[in-house]
C-alpha cells in the first residue's frame, strides 16, 4: 500500500490525566477502506485515544495526520469538517428531543428541519438503518438510538468513522446486521476504527489491528490471521482465564417470582409483564438481554428499593417479601450487587469503612446507635485481603478504586455477610479481564457452597460461562427457563428480540432489528 | 364590571417584576443552571435602578443600570458555580444573602429620595377598545417590553437553533460538550441573561411600580419568581399566567381595604407566600410531571475534561 | 504557558481545613479593599470592626452571647444539610419557636421561678420543629421543594409575629407600641457573668453543638443522613429510609432554630418584638458551610460570623458606615469560601499548549 496516502496517521500521542497516562507514545495508522481494530481491555485508553482524533481531548503531545497532512483537531466541528465522525460507546443523544432534532444538534451550519428528515430518510433507506426521524428519542429502543447517531455520522459523508464499542448493546444477530453496514461503507471507501474488546468480533470485521495495554501500543497484527489466544496475549499480557465448574445438586427454591407485574416509577421505564422465576440453593440462574428491556425493574422489585403491591410475587427464602424493604429482605439473609457501582453500590466521597458499613451495619457494628469504627474497619479489611482488593487500606476512598478493584470489594462485601441468595447485577461490566475472572469464580464458589444465585448479564459469554439455567428479559417479559446445556447463544439472540416460542405476538421490543434486512 | 378594570390593570402591573425575573430565570434554568440568587439579584437590580436613575434623572437609564446590576451579580454566581464548579444551591444561597447586604448597604442615602412619577403609556386606538383597552393597553411602557420579552423568549426557546443548542446543553452537557458545543460559555450567556432580567425587574420594581427604595422591598418576589418557573414547568406562557396570577394575589390586600373588607392585614399580606406554597404542592404532587419538563441537568455541575 | 485547573486524584483533606481560613483571610483583604474606596483608613477602619467590639470582657460577653444562636442553628441546619435536605427557612422556624416561648411567658406572666423556662424551652423547640415539619411534610408527601417552602413560611412567620404584637399580644400599657409586655424573672435566662448580658443561652448552645458532633460523627443515624445525601441510590440500596432522612433533617434544624428563637426572647430582648432575630437564621446557613457542617467548624464560624455582627455595629458608631455593611461581609465570607472550596477536589497547574501549529507543521 506504498503508493496510497494513510487517511489518518497517529504518531507517538501521550496524554496523561492526574493519577494515570491514558495513553503513552501511541501510534496508529489506518488507509482508506480500511475496517481498523483497535483493541485492548478496559481502562487501557482506547476511548481516549479516539477522543483526541475526535478533538474531544487534547494530547500532552504527539502528532495527529490526517490525509497526510499534520492537523491539530480543535474540537468536534472541526472534526466532522475534516470529514471525521464518531459513534459514542455511551450515546451523545438528548431523551428529550426528536430524531430530527438530534441528529440536527450534529451538524455544523443550521440545516433545516424539514429537508433533513427527508436525508435522514434516505441515507437510513441506503444503509438499512431504519428509524422514524419523528420519534422522541426516549422512545428509542438502544438499537435505535444506536442507528440514530450513525445516521447522524454518515450525513456528513464521512471518510473516517470512529464506532467506540457499538456492539455492548446489541443481541448477536443486530450485529451482525451492524457489521454489514460497515462493510458497505467500508467497501465505498471510508475508513473505519473499530473499539472493542471482543476478540471474535474483530476477528469477523477487521483487517487490521492496534493492540492497547495500559496506555501502550503491545502490538499491531491482521486478525485474520491470529487466534483468539495469541490476540488476548497481546490484549492483556497473559492467557484468557477461565473459571473453574464443578457439577452441583441445587437444593430448595430461595428466590422465586411469581406473577411478578409492575409498572415502573420511571416514566420512560418498562413495565414488568407477569415475571415468573424459581432459583434454587446451589445454583446459579443466568438473565440475558439488552440494557432497558426490564433489568432496572426486576432489580429493584426483587432488591426492595421499589416494593411490590402483591406480598405473594417476591418469596425470599419461603417468606413473602413483595412488600418488604430493602433492609428486612437483607435480614432474611439477601444480598445484592447492582449495576451501578458508583452512588447505588457504593458511595464515591465515603472510605471503604463506611461503604462496608452501608450494608454490613445490621451484623453487630453499630450499638446503642453508635457506630463502631474499629470492628468495621476490621471487617473492611479483611474484604480487602479477600479479595485482593488493590487499595490505600480501609479508609481510602471508594471514588478512588479502578473499577475492577472497587467491583471485588463490592462483591467481596455482600459474600462476605453470608447470603442465602445473591442477585449480582453486570458483575463484570467494565472491569478488566483478571479480575472479572477473579469475580466469577467468587460468585461460582459461592455457589457451590450452596447459595442461591441470580445473574443479570448483557455479556452473553459470561452467563454461559457461569450459569445453571439461563432465561432473557424481553421488553419486561420474563422467557422461559433452559438448562445450560439445552440451549446455545444462537436461540438466547433470537430471544433477546422478545421472540420465544409462545410469547405472546412474538415480537414487540426490538421487532425493527428482525425486520431490519427487509427495510 | 367596571370595578373589575382597576384590579385586573393593577394585577398586571403587579405581576410585570415577576415576569421579568421568571422568564430570566426559565432561560438560565433550561440551560440547566438553577441560579437561585433570583431575590438577590433583584434587590441589587432595584437599588442599582433607583440610583442611577435619582442621579441622572433618568427612568430608562435605570432600568438599563438595574440590567448591568442584575448581570454583574449573576456573574459571580457564575464563576463559582461555572468556572469553580460550587455547588450551585449554596452559590444562589451566597448571591442571595450578598444582594440583601449589599442593597442595604448602598440604599442607605437613597431611601428618603424620591423619584418622578412616569405615567403610564396608553398605546393609541388599542387603549380605547372597552375593557380590554384599560386593562391591557394603559399600562407602563415596560409592561409592554415584558411582553416582548415573552414572544423573544418563547421564539427563542422553541424556533431558532440557538434555542435548541441551549436546550441540549440543559438536557445534557456531556453529549452536548461531546458533539461540540461550548457548554460552559452557553451557561454563561444564559446565567447572564437571567440576571439582567432579574435586574430589570428589580429595577420596575423601584422606578415605576413602588416608586421608591426600602431595604428588603423585593419581599420575597425573587422566590416566587423561582417558584413560577416549577409552577410552569418551565413554560414561558405558564410563566405569564402565574406571574399575573400572582400580581393579582399581591394586590389583593389593597383592594380588600378599600372595599371595606375587614381582613387583617397580615393577613392578607400572607396571601402570596401561602399560595405560592399551594401552587408548588399541586404542581409537584405528580413526580412525573416535574421530572419530564424540567431540564435533566438542572442543578448539576459540569465540567468538561 | 496558562494556568489549568486539573482534578486531583483524591479530595484534599489539608484544603478541607485550610478553605474556611482562607475565605476569612480574603473577605478581611476585601474588607481592606472596601474601606478604603469609602474613604477610611483601612488600618482604622480594621480595628474598629475586628479589634475594637472584642477588647474588653463585655464585648467578649457579646461575642459569645451573639454566637450563641448561630451555632446552635448552624449545627442544627447541618443535620438537613449533610442529608441533602435544603431547610433555609430557620430565620422562620426562629421566629415560631419565640413565639411559641414568648406565649408560655405571657401566660405565665409574674411567674418568679426560674422553672418556668423549662417549658419555654420545649415550647420553642416544638414552635420551631412545627414550622419545619410544614416543608418536610410537603417534601416527603407531595415531592414539593422544601428550599422554596421553608422560605415562604420566613414571611408567613415574620407576618404571624406582627399581628400577635399590634393585636392579640400588644401591652396593654405599652403606649399603642408593637411589642408584648416585658416578661418576667421566671421567663429571663439567669446572667452568667455578672455586668454582661451573657446568658444560660450560651452552655445550652455549647452542649448543643456537643450533642451534634456526637450525632453527625459518631452515630448510625448520622452516617445514614450523610449516605442520604451524598448518593441518594446508595441510602435506598442500603434501606436507609427517604422521608425519615427528610424528617430527620427538618426537625432537628427546626428544633435548634426554635430553641434560639426562646433564647432570644428569654435573653437580651426579654418580651416580643415585631422582630426578634438580625437574620440570625440566615447568618446560620454562612455558619453551617463556613464551619463545613461540622460542630467544631461551626463553633469557630458562629464566632467569625457574630464578630462581623458586632464590626457592624461598631462601623455604623465609628466610622459613619450603615450596619448593613455586616451582611455584605457575611455575603462575601460565604462567596469566598464556595471559590476556595474549588482547591479541595482540584489544583492548579501550569499547562503549555499541547501541540504548536509552528510545531505540527514541522516537515516530517
Amino acid at each position: 500500500m506504498s503508493g496510497v496516502v494513510p487517511r489518518i496517521e497517529l504518531r507517538a500521542i501521550t496524554k496523561r490525566y492526574p493519577s494515570v497516562v491514558a495513553n503513552s507514545d501511541v501510534s496508529l495508522t489506518a488507509f482508506p477502506g480500511e475496517i481498523h481494530a483497535v483493541l485492548g481491555e478496559n481502562g487501557a485508553g482506547k476511548s481516549t485515544l479516539m477522543k483526541v482524533i475526535y478533538g474531544v481531548v487534547k494530547p500532552d503531545a504527539g502528532q495527529v495526520l490526517w490525509e497526510g497532512k499534520p492537523v491539530v483537531v480543535h474540537n468536534p466541528a472541526h472534526a466532522r469538517e475534516l470529514g471525521i465522525g464518531m459513534v459514542f460507546q455511551h450515546f451523545s443523544l438528548f431523551e428529550t428531543l426528536n430524531v430530527v432534532e438530534n441528529v440536527a444538534l450534529g451538524l455544523s451550519g443550521e440545516p433545516p428541519l424539514r429537508p433533513l428528515a427527508q436525508r435522514i430518510a434516505e441515507v437510513s433507506q441506503k444503509y438499512g438503518l431504519p428509524v422514524d426521524p419523528r420519534r422522541s428519542v426516549h422512545s428509542l429502543s438502544v438499537g435505535e438510538r444506536q442507528r440514530v447517531e450513525i445516521i447522524r455520522c454518515l450525513l456528513v459523508n464521512p471518510r473516517l468513522l470512529i464506532m467506540d464499542e457499538p456492539t455492548s448493546v446489541l443481541t448477536p444477530q443486530a450485529v451482525r446486521k451492524l457489521f454489514e453496514t460497515l462493510r458497505q461503507l467500508a467497501g465505498e471507501g471510508c475508513t473505519i476504527l473499530y473499539i472493542s474488546h471482543k476478540l471474535d468480533e474483530i476477528q469477523a470485521l477487521c483487517t487490521n489491528a492496534t493492540v492497547l495495554r495500559g496506555g501502550r501500543v503491545t502490538g499491531h497484527c491482521d486478525p485474520r490471521k491470529e487466534t483468539p489466544q495469541s490476540m488476548a496475549r497481546m490484549m492483556i499480557g497473559k492467557d484468557l482465564p477461565h473459571p473453574q465448574r464443578v457439577a452441583g445438586t441445587p437444593g430448595e427454591a430461595r428466590l422465586v417470582l411469581a406473577d411478578l407485574t409492575q409498572k415502573s416509577p420511571d416514566p420512560f421505564g418498562v413495565r414488568l409483564d407477569d415475571v415468573n422465576l424459581t432459583v434454587h440453593a446451589g445454583e446459579i440462574v443466568g438473565i440475558a438481554g439488552v440494557s432497558g428491556n426490564g433489568q432496572q425493574e426486576l432489580l429493584s422489585a426483587i432488591s426492595g428499593e421499589v416494593p411490590v403491591r402483591d406480598r405473594k410475587a417476591v418469596v425470599l427464602c419461603g417468606v413473602n417479601a413483595g412488600r418488604m424493604r430493602p433492609g428486612k429482605r437483607r435480614r432474611l439473609g439477601f444480598c445484592f450487587v447492582p449495576e451501578e457501582r458508583l452512588g447505588r453500590g457504593a458511595v464515591p466521597q465515603m472510605s471503604l469503612a463506611d461503604n462496608a458499613l452501608l450494608t454490613a451495619h445490621r451484623y453487630g457494628y453499630v450499638r446503642r446507635g453508635l457506630i463502631r469504627f474499629a470492628k468495621i474497619a476490621a471487617f473492611a479489611q479483611t474484604c480487602i485481603a479477600e479479595f485482593a482488593v488493590k487499595c490505600g487500606g480501609p479508609q481510602a476512598e471508594a471514588g478512588s478504586l479502578s473499577g475492577g478493584n472497587l467491583q471485588k470489594f463490592i462483591v467481596g462485601r455482600e459474600i462476605l455477610l453470608k447470603p442465602k441468595v445473591l442477585v449480582v447485577a453486570q458483575p463484570t461490566w467494565g472491569v478488566d479481564v483478571g479480575a472479572a475472572a477473579f469475580i466469577r469464580q467468587k460468585i461460582l464458589d459461592l455457589r457451590n457452597d450452596g447459595v442461591a444465585i441470580l445473574v443479570l448479564s448483557e455479556e452473553l459469554d459470561e452467563l454461559f460461562e457461569v450459569s445453571d439455567r439461563l432465561a432473557v428479559l424481553a421488553k419486561g417479559k420474563l422467557s422461559p427457563v433452559k438448562a445450560i446445556r439445552d440451549t446455545n447463544v444462537e436461540e438466547i439472540g433470537v430471544w433477546m428480540s422478545g421472540m420465544w416460542p409462545g410469547a405472546a405476538g412474538a415480537a414487540p421490543a426490538h421487532v425493527s432489528e428482525r425486520h431490519a434486512p427487509q427495510a | 364590571m367596571d370595578a373589575i378594570v382597576p384590579i385586573l390593570a393593577a394585577a398586571i402591573a403587579a405581576g410585570t417584576p415577576l415576569v421579568f425575573a421568571a422568564l430570566g430565570e426559565l432561560v438560565t434554568e433550561k440551560s440547566g443552571v438553577l441560579n437561585l440568587g433570583v431575590e438577590g439579584m433583584m434587590l441589587v437590580g432595584a437599588i442599582a435602578g433607583f440610583a442611577a436613575a435619582a442621579v441622572t434623572g433618568n427612568l430608562w437609564l435605570g432600568a438599563l443600570g438595574g440590567m448591568a446590576a442584575g448581570a454583574a451579580m449573576s456573574a459571580v454566581f457564575a464563576v463559582l458555580a461555572l468556572n469553580l464548579m460550587a455547588n450551585q444551591v449554596a452559590s444562589g444561597l451566597a448571591l442571595t444573602l450578598f444582594g440583601i447586604g449589599l442593597s442595604a448597604f448602598v440604599g442607605k442615602p437613597f431611601e428618603s429620595v424620591s423619584l418622578v412619577k412616569e405615567g403610564t403609556f396608553d398605546i393609541p386606538l388599542l387603549a380605547q377598545i372597552p375593557l380590554l383597552g384599560p386593562v391591557l393597553f394603559r399600562q407602563h411602557f415596560l409592561v409592554y417590553v415584558s411582553w416582548l420579552l415573552f414572544a423573544g423568549v418563547s421564539w427563542f426557546l422553541y424556533r431558532s437553533r440557538a434555542g435548541l443548542v441551549l436546550r441540549s446543553v440543559g438536557e445534557s452537557p456531556e453529549s452536548a460538550h461531546a458533539i461540540g458545543y461550548p457548554v460552559i460559555r452557553i451557561r454563561w450567556i444564559a446565567t447572564l441573561f437571567g440576571g439582567a432580567m432579574a435586574g430589570l425587574g428589580g429595577a420596575h420594581l423601584s422606578e415605576f411600580y413602588a416608586p421608591m427604595w426600602a431595604e428588603g422591598m423585593v419581599a420575597g418576589r425573587g422566590w416566587i419568581a423561582l417558584a413560577l418557573v416549577v409552577f410552569a414547568t418551565w413554560r414561558p406562557a405558564r410563566v405569564m399566567i402565574g406571574a399575573y396570577l400572582f400580581g393579582g394575589v399581591t394586590i389583593a390586600q389593597f383592594f380588600a381595604q378599600g372595599a371595606g373588607i375587614d381582613v387583617t392585614a397580615q393577613f392578607l399580606s400572607a396571601l402570596p407566600y401561602v399560595a405560592t406554597i399551594v401552587v408548588l404542592v399541586i404542581i409537584s404532587r405528580n413526580v412525573n410531571t416535574i421530572r419530564l419538563n424540567s431540564p435533566v441537568s438542572l442543578g448539576r455541575s459540569y465540567r468538561p475534561d | 504557558m496558562r494556568l489549568k485547573l486539573e482534578a486531583r486524584p483524591e479530595p484534599s483533606r489539608l484544603m478541607g481545613y485550610l478553605s474556611p481560613l482562607l475565605a476569612a483571610l480574603l473577605t478581611i483583604v476585601a474588607g481592606f479593599v472596601l474601606f478604603t474606596v469609602l474613604g477610611k483608613n483601612p488600618l482604622q477602619a480594621f480595628h474598629t470592626f475586628f479589634i475594637h467590639p472584642i477588647r474588653d470582657l463585655n464585648g467578649v460577653a457579646e461575642l459569645l452571647l451573639k454566637a450563641s444562636p448561630l451555632m446552635l442553628i448552624g449545627v442544627g441546619l447541618a443535620c438537613g444539610y449533610r442529608a441533602n435536605v435544603w431547610n433555609i427557612g430557620a430565620e422562620g422556624q426562629l421566629t415560631l419557636g419565640a413565639i411559641c416561648a414568648g406565649g408560655v411567658a405571657l401566660a405565665y406572666h409574674g411567674e418568679e421561678s426560674k422553672l418556668l423556662l423549662a417549658p419555654m424551652f420545649f415550647a420553642g423547640a416544638l414552635g420551631g420543629m412545627l414550622w419545619s415539619a410544614i416543608p418536610a411534610l410537603l417534601r416527603t408527601r407531595f415531592n414539593t421543594n422544601e428550599i422554596l417552602v421553608s422560605l415562604m413560611l420566613v414571611y408567613v412567620a415574620g407576618l404571624l409575629l406582627s399581628w400577635l404584637v399590634h393585636g392579640p399580644w400588644r401591652d396593654p400599657d405599652g403606649f399603642n407600641f408593637p411589642q408584648s409586655k416585658q416578661f418576667s424573672d421566671g421567663a429571663l435566662y439567669p446572667i452568667l457573668v455578672e455586668g454582661t448580658r451573657l446568658n444560660l443561652g450560651f452552655p445550652i448552645a455549647l452542649a448543643v453543638v456537643a450533642m451534634g458532633y456526637v450525632f453527625l460523627n459518631r452515630s448510625f443515624l448520622g452516617f445514614q443522613l450523610r449516605v442520604a445525601g451524598l448518593a441518594p441510590a446508595a441510602a435506598r440500596y442500603a434501606g436507609f429510609n427517604a422521608s425519615r432522612m427528610v424528617w430527620l433533617g427538618m426537625l432537628i434544624g427546626g428544633a435548634c432554630a426554635g430553641i434560639a428563637g426562646m433564647g432570644e426572647v428569654a435573653g437580651p430582648i426579654g418580651q416580643l418584638l415585631p422582630s426578634v432575630s438580625p437574620g440570625y437564621g440566615f447568618a446560620a446557613i454562612i455558619v453551617a458551610f463556613v464551619g463545613r457542617l461540622h460542630p467544631v467548624g461551626i463553633l469557630l464560624a458562629s464566632l467569625l460570623m457574630s464578630l462581623l455582627y458586632l464590626g457592624g455595629e461598631a462601623a455604623q458608631m465609628g466610622l459613619a458606615l450603615p450596619s448593613a455593611i455586616t451582611g455584605l461581609f457575611q455575603g462575601l465570607l460565604l462567596f469566598f469560601l464556595l471559590g476556595s472550596d474549588v482547591f479541595i477536589n482540584y489544583r492548579l497547574r501550569a499547562v503549555r499548549p499541547a501541540v504548536t501549529p509552528a510545531a505540527a507543521a514541522l516537515p516530517v
